[in-house]
C-alpha cells in the first residue's frame, strides 16, 4: 500500500502545497456552491438580484451621462454603460468578497486544514456566477437597442479571464491584508469606490490624454472594460493599453499569490 | 509496511505575547502610528525597542506513534495539547522541529466545522465532507451509512438551524466518522451529545482502531473515555513531554499529580493600567474561591460543608444583581445551579458573596464551577465565567457517609444525605388471622 508521506516542518509546506490544491479541487466548487445556495435561499427575489443590481446602476449612469453630454462612440449609451458595468461589478464584488473571505471563514480556517487559497478563490467564483447570470442583462440591452453581436463577441471570455486574474490577484492581496490588519475592511469599500472612478465605467478610456493612456492602463480594468466594449462593437481596439493591462493583471496575480502564500503559514495564529 | 505512522522530533511552537493583550487584533492604524512614532524616536535619537514576551506552547517534543494504536493526549488546559493537534493537522506551522506523518490525516478539532445553518442536512453532509477532504464520489458512496449512523433520515431536507443540538452533533460526528483516514485526530468532541450517542462514538472509534488498523490521536479531559478507548497515552505538561506509556498508568499519575485544581481565581483591578476583570461597565468579577473549614481548598471532603466565595466590583449603582453558581461534573453533566434572587440595591464599591453548600451534596468527582453575575433583563448578561474553579471531591471516613459501609462504586452524580425517617409500626389488618395459624 502506497501511503503519502508528509513532513511537517517550519517553512516546509511549500512543496506539498500545489499537490494539495489539486487534491482539494472539489472544495473550490463546494465552497462556491455553499455561498451561492445560501445567498439565493436568503434573498427574497433570489437570482433576479444578480441582474437587478447592474440594471439599476445602468439606469442611473445613463441618466447622469446624458446630462453630462458624454460622447457616445457610435453605439447607444446604455449598451456602452452595460458593457462596462458588468465586468466592473464582477471585479468589485469579487475583490470585496475575496477580501473579506478569510475573516468570515475564520472558524473554518482555525479548525481544519486545506490550502487556504481556496477560500478567496471560491469567493471569486461566486462573483463569476453572478456575472454569468447578469450577462442576460447585456443581451437584453443589446437586443433592445438593435446592437447585434459580430464575431468579436467570441473574444469576450478572454477579457473575462483578464478580469478574473486581476480580481483574484487583488482579492488575494486584500484577503491577506484584511486577516493581518483588522481595520483594513473599513478601507476596502472606499478603495473599491475609488476604483470605479479610476476605471472607464462612466466614460470612455479614449477620453484620457494620449500620453497618459498607457499609464492609465496600469489599472487592469481599463483593458477589461475596453475589451468588453470592443466585443460588443462599441469602440476600436487599442493594443498598447490592452497589453499594459494584461501585464499589470499578471503582475497583480503573481504578487497576490506570493504574498498570500507568505501570510498563509501564520494565518491560523492571526485569526 | 510497519513502523511508526507519526514520528515527532523536537517539535516546538512559540507564540509571541503582545505587550498589549487587550487588543486582540493588529490594526493597520496602530502599525502606521507605531511606525511614525518609531521614526520620530529614531530622529530624536531616543532608541528603545518594544519588547515582546515569548511563550512556548510546545517545547522540544519527541515521540512516536505506531500503526493501529489509539493514543490519548492528556494534560491541563494550556499544556499544549491543542497546539500539538493543530500542528499535526497542519493548521499551524511549528517554529522548530519536524513531524513525519505516513497516511492521510483527518482532524476533528470541533464537531460540525463548516456546517452552515441555512443549508439542509443533505447539503451539509456534502459540504462538511468536502471540507474534511472527501471526494464527491466518496461522500455519495457513504451517504446512506452516514445518515443511518446519525439517525436523521427524516430531517435530511430540513435546514440544520432547525435541528436539535443532539441531532446536529450526531450528523457532524457521523460525517467525520466515515472519513476513513489512516490517522484520525480528535479533540474533545465527545464532550457533546447525549450519553447513548457518546457510547456509539466511542464504539465507532474503537472499531476503527481495532478492526481497520487506523491510528487515533485523542485529546480529552474525560479520563474514563481515555482509558476506555486508548491503550497508550502521552502526558504533556507546560508544553513538554512528561511521560509516555500505558494509558491506565498515565491517567492515574496525571490525576494524582497534575489534575487541575483551581481553588482560587482572581483578576486585578488596579487603579490604573489594564483592567482585565470580566464584566461590563456595571459590574466586574474580581475573584472566585472554594473554601472548606475557612481555608482555600482544591480538595473537598464531601461529608463536610463548603463555601463558594464570589468577589466583585460594582462600578455604578445597580439593582437586583443576581449572583449564581453552576456546578458541572467531569463528564460535563450539569449538577445544579443556585442563584440568589433576593432583590438588592448596590452602590459602587467592592462586595463579597458566599454560597453555602451543606455536607453530603457532591459525589466523588471533579467539579467545575461557573460563576455568573447577571440582571433580570436577558439582554444584559454581565458576567458568565464558565469553569473558573475546579475542585476534587473525596469521600472521607465520616460518621455516617451516604454510602454507609459499602466501599465499592456508588451510583449517582450527586450524593445527597437526604434523611430517612425511622421505621414506624403500622397496623396490619391480617395480623390476628396469621397469629391463629
Amino acid at each position: 500500500m502506497l501511503e503519502p508521506e508528509l513532513v511537517i516542518e517550519a517553512g516546509r509546506t511549500e512543496r506539498q502545497y500545489w499537490r494539495d490544491l489539486w487534491r482539494y479541487r472539489e472544495l473550490f466548487y463546494f465552497l462556491a456552491w455553499r455561498d451561492i445556495l445560501v445567498r439565493y435561499k436568503q434573498a427574497a427575489i433570489g437570482i433576479a438580484w444578480a441582474v437587478l443590481r447592474p440594471l439599476m446602476m445602468m439606469v442611473v449612469f445613463t441618466l447622469v451621462s446624458r446630462r453630462l453630454k458624454l460622447p457616445e462612440g457610435g453605439v447607444a449609451y446604455p449598451v456602452l454603460i452595460c458593457a462596462a458595468i458588468l465586468p466592473w461589478q464582477f471585479f468589485a464584488s469579487a475583490v470585496t468578497e475575496a477580501g473579506n473571505s478569510l475573516v468570515e471563514n475564520a472558524n473554518l480556517l482555525t479548525k481544519v486544514y486545506f490550502p487556504r487559497v481556496i477560500v478567496p478563490g471560491s469567493a471569486v467564483i461566486v462573483s463569476l456566477v453572478d456575472f454569468l447570470i447578469s450577462t442576460v442583462l447585456l443581451a437584453g440591452v443589446m437586443a433592445w437597442f438593435h446592437v447585434w453581436p459580430t464575431w468579436r463577441i467570441v473574444a469576450l471570455p478572454l477579457f473575462l479571464a483578464l478580469a478574473f486574474a486581476a480580481a483574484a490577484g487583488l482579492g488575494l492581496w486584500f484577503a491577506a491584508l484584511n486577516a493581518k490588519y483588522r481595520d483594513f475592511r473599513y478601507a476596502l469599500p472606499f478603495l473599491i469606490q475609488l476604483g470605479l472612478y479610476a476605471s472607464p465605467v462612466l466614460y470612455l478610456s479614449s477620453l484620457t490624454p494620449e500620453n497618459w493612456r498607457l499609464f492609465y492602463a496600469i489599472n487592469p480594468m481599463v483593458g477589461v472594460i475596453d475589451g468588453f466594449r470592443w466585443s460588443v462593437g462599441a469602440v476600436d481596439f487599442h493594443w498598447p493599453t490592452f497589453l499594459v493591462s494584461c501585464a499589470s493583471a499578471a503582475l497583480l496575480l503573481f504578487s497576490g499569490v506570493q504574498n498570500f502564500r507568505r501570510m498563509e503559514r501564520g494565518l491560523a495564529d492571526l485569526l | 509496511m510497519s513502523g511508526p505512522v507519526i514520528q515527532v522530533e523536537g517539535l516546538s511552537k512559540r507564540y509571541w505575547l503582545d505587550q498589549r493583550p487587550r487588543e486582540r487584533y493588529v490594526a493597520l492604524r496602530d502599525v502606521l502610528a507605531g511606525a511614525a512614532k518609531g521614526f520620530l524616536r529614531r530622529l530624536s535619537g531616543r532608541g528603545g525597542s518594544t519588547t515582546r514576551d515569548e511563550f512556548w506552547a510546545l517545547r522540544d517534543l519527541s515521540f512516536e506513534i505506531p500503526r493501529g494504536e489509539a493514543v490519548a493526549v492528556v494534560g491541563r488546559n494550556g499544556a499544549g495539547k491543542s497546539t500539538l493537534l493543530k500542528i499535526l493537522s497542519r493548521i499551524v506551522e511549528p517554529t522548530a522541529g519536524r513531524a513525519l506523518i505516513r497516511g492521510r490525516v483527518a482532524s476533528l478539532l470541533e464537531v460540525g466545522t463548516g456546517f452552515h445553518p441555512e443549508l439542509t442536512g443533505r447539503e451539509n453532509i456534502f459540504l462538511n465532507g468536502a471540507i474534511l477532504g472527501m471526494r464527491r464520489a466518496e461522500i455519495r458512496r457513504k451517504f446512506d451509512d452516514i445518515v443511518a449512523f446519525a439517525e436523521v433520515e427524516r430531517f435530511l431536507d430540513t435546514p440544520v438551524k432547525r435541528y436539535s443540538s443532539g441531532m446536529y452533533v450526531r450528523l457532524a460526528f457521523a460525517v467525520a466518522a466515515f472519513l476513513e483516514p489512516e490517522i484520525l485526530v480528535v479533540d474533545e468532541v465527545l464532550a457533546v451529545g447525549d450519553a447513548t450517542f457518546q457510547k456509539k462514538c466511542l464504539g465507532k472509534m474503537g472499531e476503527v482502531t481495532a478492526a481497520e488498523g487506523r491510528t487515533v490521536l485523542f485529546v480529552s479531559h474525560n479520563m474514563s473515555a481515555v482509558t476506555q478507548l486508548c491503550r497508550k497515552a502521552i502526558w504533556l505538561k507546560g508544553g513538554k513531554l512528561q511521560a509516555v506509556g500505558d494509558a491506565a498508568t498515565i491517567v492515574r499519575d496525571y490525576l494524582a499529580h497534575d489534575a487541575e485544581q483551581v481553588a482560587e481565581r482572581t483578576w486585578d483591578w488596579p487603579a490604573d493600567g489594564p483592567r482585565r476583570a470580566p464584566g461590563d461597565d456595571r459590574v466586574r468579577l474580581l475573584a472566585g474561591r472554594v473554601f472548606q473549614d475557612a481555608e482555600l481548598s482544591g480538595v473537598i471532603d464531601i461529608n463536610r460543608p463548603m463555601e463558594i466565595e464570589v468577589e466583585f466590583q460594582v462600578l455604578r449603582p445597580v439593582r437586583d444583581l443576581i449572583a449564581g453558581c453552576t456546578f458541572t461534573n467531569s463528564l460535563g453533566t450539569c449538577l445544579f445551579n443556585r442563584c440568589d434572587w433576593k432583590p438588592n440595591q448596590l452602590g459602587p464599591g467592592r462586595y463579597r458573596k458566599r454560597l453555602q453548600i451543606p455536607a453530603q451534596v457532591f459525589a466523588e468527582d471533579r467539579v467545575s464551577v461557573l460563576i455568573q453575575l447577571v440582571f433580570y433583563d436577558p439582554d444584559v448578561g454581565s458576567v458568565l465565567q464558565p469553569d473558573i474553579l475546579h475542585f476534587e471531591t473525596v469521600d472521607s471516613d465520616a460518621e455516617s457517609p451516604v454510602r454507609g459501609h459499602f466501599k465499592g462504586v456508588w451510583p449517582g452524580v450527586l450524593r445527597l444525605g437526604l434523611p430517612w425517617a425511622d421505621a414506624e409500626r403500622i397496623p396490619d389488618p391480617a395480623a390476628p388471622l396469621r397469629a391463629n395459624l
